[in-house]
């Protein structure tokens, strides 16, 4: 059987890490901030800009971006991971804690169920069991480095999911729509994992 | 539903995308599935039924997968992904896409 | 309806090794790589390339470039602008050398193509290293008429606008004065946006709908667009063509991203 062809000469962008131990398997430690990109960036104003939550009955618990401000912000530090293999470290962002909302919303009649579909503007969808996003795990991101989101990196808000890898973390969020049923979102039905862990490094379905 | 022609040349501005590329850039993946080239092939899309060359797509095609866009409404008509061992394509924004070929023998 | 050209007969590109036979320094910033590609069945004017590069622990990444030469040429040649801050285009304008190998595969795409039997006239536009699939149109289009029938020129008039930063950044500078002054049925206009030299007579602003106007034919000529470079260029431009009143099914887009180069 013949080598594989190596480029002679070539590293490639990365770098090697000196904290290994905090990079998932696979990963490499970037000190940018890439933007992916699967359509158009949408540019959601935030006059129009709500955030609902939404059960199987149709009810809906509804903040406007006003409203939004007026519900308890937190500070989050925090690592994340790319499937595409870049792990960005110590990001600082400020949210909504998801438990937050659900509570709110679980007063306004909005029945939880065991999983949820985060939908985005530009028609974007992510799935994830509702374990996931409770309990201190998630959040609705309205700021990154102290500043507002911008539109490329998800602004006006992102889902922020940091224990997966960040195509869970939904950009231009507007809406949690709980589910009886797993549905598998944009990329999961395109053959990413399901779950998603990079810890176990789920970035395939079948891995 | 109308298609304005103009549409995908919309002035670069606030709404312009820096990043997408036109269906030439997904040509290369598309080789590994197709024997024809198919950004000369025609798709209608499943969303507003605009009719176009694939090559007149919009493409996104930053690292998670390549995604060809109606440039009428933005819908994704294909989408495909590699996995580990697999291409995963996905052409149901697609209604029907047309391939040119040589015409068959004895065609009158 | 889109004019395009059907399709050879189908075949599978599958990844190559090429050797490069020569390089050559187009500007400061930019070089030309000449390969040998065994087996190279041919290509279009307006075709690309993917270039694959692996370094040893088996990282791949992958780009496009678009091919420089005319078809009639007996090798391939790219030609790479280098990004300060790509991970590819320095490799391939610093690094690779004479005798080394290169992973590619092609020629790839039929949409974004132009020959002399689709007739004329011909706009191309070109912004920074998105000159480069108009070159091997245009090397194509001297080589036909060079050995055709004298008339057959002017049933392919050619115009190219074409824009860079400054006279220095500019590809195939001496090659495109030249042709033009060659061939009275191409005519070049160059429009330099950051620096130019002393005494020049071109344009020196961004592409807008006023420089289209004057070099474009009038809309009812009915002219095949071609407009190659970073994507804000692109959709600017072609967006201003069909304000002027062009039929979008003949303006033909190939954006090269957000810089204008493959990175």
């Amino acid at each position: 059987m013949t080598e594989p062809f190596v480029s002679r000469g070539f590293r490639g962008r990365r770098q090697p890490s000196a904290v290994e131990s905090r990079l998932p398997p696979g990963q490499y430690e970037t000190p940018d901030f890439p933007v992916l990109s699967a359509g158009p960036t949408p540019r959601t104003t935030l006059q129009t800009w709500d955030f609902t939550i939404r059960d199987r009955n149709g009810a809906t618990a509804r903040w406007s971006w006003d409203e939004f401000k007026g519900l308890p912000h937190e500070t989050i530090t925090t690592d994340i991971h790319c499937v595409t293999k870049w792990s960005k470290f110590d990001t600082v962002w400020e949210g909504v804690s998801v438990d937050t909302l659900l509570a709110a919303a679980s007063v306004r009649g909005v029945e939880s169920a065991p999983y949820a579909l985060a939908v985005s503007d530009g028609a974007y969808t992510t799935n994830l069991p509702l374990a996931d996003l409770t309990g201190g795990k998630a959040w609705v991101a309205v700021k990154y480095n102290s500043l507002p989101l911008t539109p490329e990196h998800g602004g006006p808000a992102r889902l922020l999911v940091p224990h997966l890898y960040f195509w869970k973390s939904a950009k231009w969020v507007r809406q949690l729509r709980f589910m009886e049923r797993d549905q598998p979102g944009f990329w999961e039905s395109l053959g990413y994992h399901n779950y998603g862990d990079p810890w176990r490094e789920q970035r395939y379905s079948g891995d | 539903m109308d298609e304005d022609p103009g549409k995908r040349f919309e002035a670069a501005g606030e709404q312009s995308d820096p990043t997408r590329l036109d269906g030439n850039a997904a040509a290369g993946i598309l080789s590994e599935i197709f024997v024809s080239d198919l950004t000369v092939a025609r798709a209608t899309c499943a969303n507003c039924g605009t009719n176009r060359a694939l090559g007149a797509l919009m493409v996104y095609a930053h690292g998670m997968g390549t995604i060809m866009r109606c440039p009428n409404c933005d819908a994704a008509v294909l989408r495909v992904a590699r996995t580990r061992a697999h291409l995963q394509l996905d052409l149901s924004g697609a209604r029907l896409v047309v391939v040119p070929s040589a015409p068959a023998p004895f065609a009158t | 309806m889109d004019s395009v050209l059907v399709p050879p007969r189908p075949r599978t590109i599958s990844w190559q090794l090429a050797t490069v036979v020569s390089t050559t320094i187009e500007t400061p910033r930019a070089r030309t790589l000449v390969l040998q590609v065994p087996g190279w069945a041919g290509h279009r004017p307006g075709q690309h390339l993917d270039v694959r590069l692996t370094s040893e622990d088996g990282y791949q990444t992958e780009r496009s470039y678009s091919i420089a030469s005319p078809p009639e040429a007996s090798r391939i040649a790219l030609t790479v602008e280098r990004l300060d801050d790509g991970e590819v285009s320095p490799y391939l304008t610093d690094v690779l050398r004479v005798g080394d190998q290169l992973e590619l595969r092609g020629p790839i795409g039929g949409y974004f193509v132009w020959h002399v039997a689709l007739g004329g006239p011909v706009l191309l536009v070109a912004g920074g290293s998105g000159i480069v699939p108009l070159m091997a149109m245009l090397r194509h289009r001297a080589i036909v008429l060079e050995t055709g029938d004298a008339r057959m020129r002017h049933n392919v008039p050619a115009r190219l606008l074409y824009s860079a930063r400054s006279w220095d950044d500019v590809f195939y500078r001496n090659e495109l004065t030249q042709l033009a002054r060659d061939d009275e049925t191409f005519e070049a206009a160059f429009t330099l946006t950051r620096e130019h030299p002393a005494g020049w007579n071109g344009f020196r602003r961004r592409i807008d709908r006023m420089m289209l106007a004057e070099i474009a034919w009038p809309p009812a000529e009915r002219p095949q667009i071609f407009v190659c470079g970073s994507t804000p260029l692109v959709e600017s431009v072609a967006a201003e063509l069909v304000e002027l009143g062009h039929d979008p099914a003949l303006v033909k887009t190939e954006r090269f991203g957000p810089t204008g180069a493959s990175a």
